[in-house]
């Protein structure tokens, strides 16, 4: 296979090339689609079999955390769109600029995922034999982040919520092996795009991306901004159940 | 294909900025919303709104705009399947009844939330 420039034998034009890449990268993005797809149509069965349950769970989230990663995602995906511009109109510092800043958010989304998750450890949050829904009702001086005010909401929630459904402690577990499963297979998504951020950026300070050849920014983008889509989705699933109580 | 090289669509920074003080204006609107008792339609708005956010990253940053025909095609069957894995599973679960006549909880739970909350 030769090479002339940044075009290889095996097409004719560079425009060609990137087509290719990226019908190719779209193919593997729908597959990715169905994964995800498939695991959101099991938390919509068990959400509507047992609301209450979820509700209870999804108003433990700290939806002040969960906004800011939104936030800070959102942004990072901002910031890959113009590593992806740098590289079109050949602004070699600027990819390698935007391409840090795309890692740093994703680095301070995993730091705030990382609170969140030891929170819910903390909390006896987690599926399995130490989970239990009342743990911080019953033991306030244990929980002693959760102030006072929201404890009290929170304890009127969970009576109200025991009344409607006895096996509540039960049925809580499901909401949070969706809320684990789902977040966690998003922030390994997220680790996956990290490493590939980390080869551009050596490859951006060596210069390699230009005009001519930008195709793997281009590709390593779109899987950027899939992660992002599914956050997009899973931030009001799982942050923003029944919040108007 | 045509033997002229064409030149790639490049989009504007000026452009990904506008989407992306959309996208952050959309995630306050969708926690806004989350706070309004719009019963059974709270999750509707905040499906509706996702689906928005992320139509602007795929159209935007994900050039789909820009794509070839083809490209498009890929994307718009990857969409179809999802709705055929969603819609064919739920509408079976909305609708079975087991052996012993009894209908699965879901039924009972959508035909609750539309008389209590509806």
């Amino acid at each position: 296979m030769h090479r002339t420039g940044a075009l290889y034998g095996q097409f004719k034009t560079l425009e060609q090339q990137k087509d290719t890449a990226t019908l190719g990268m779209w193919i593997f993005l729908v597959t990715e689609v169905m994964f995800f797809g498939g695991i959101m149509l099991a938390y919509t069965i068990n959400r509507h079999t047992y609301f209450h349950a979820f509700a209870m769970g999804s108003n433990t989230l700290s939806l002040g955390l969960g906004g800011f990663n939104t936030v800070v995602l959102l942004a990072s995906s901002f910031t890959m769109a113009m590593a992806v511009w740098s590289a079109q109109t050949s602004k070699k510092g600027l990819i390698t600029l935007f391409l840090s800043l795309t890692i740093f958010l994703g680095f301070v989304f995993f730091g705030v995922k990382y609170v969140e998750y030891a929170q819910k450890f903390h909390h006896h949050l987690v599926p399995g034999k130490t989970f239990d829904i009342f743990y911080c009702v019953r033991n306030p001086a244990k929980c002693s982040d959760i102030d006072a005010a929201d404890m009290a909401k929170e304890k009127e929630e969970i009576e109200a919520a025991v009344q409607a459904d006895p096996d509540l402690n039960a049925h809580a577990q499901l909401y949070y092996s969706a809320y684990f499963g789902m977040t966690g297979l998003h922030a390994l998504h997220m680790v996956i795009g990290a490493g590939l951020l980390f080869w551009l950026l050596k490859e951006s300070v060596a210069g390699r991306f230009n005009a001519e050849w930008n195709n793997p920014v281009d590709i390593v983008g779109l899987y950027w901004h899939f992660v992002d889509i599914v956050w997009i989705y899973l931030f009001p699933l799982l942050y923003l159940i029944d919040r108007h109580k | 294909m045509s033997e002229h090289e064409h030149t790639e669509h490049i989009v504007s920074p000026g452009m990904y900025l506008a989407i992306i003080t959309t996208l952050l204006i959309l995630t306050g609107l969708t926690v806004g919303a989350a706070f309004v008792n719009l019963g059974r339609f709270n999750i509707a708005v905040a499906l509706l709104i996702a689906t928005v956010k992320a139509t602007l990253v795929v159209l935007i940053f994900m050039h789909a705009k820009y794509a070839p025909e083809r490209t498009k095609l890929v994307i718009i069957a990857g969409i179809f399947w999802l709705a055929l894995l969603l819609f064919m599973t739920l509408s079976d679960y909305a609708s079975r009844v087991d052996y012993r006549g009894v209908r699965y909880p879901m039924t009972q739970i959508i035909s609750h939330t539309l008389g209590n909350r509806g």
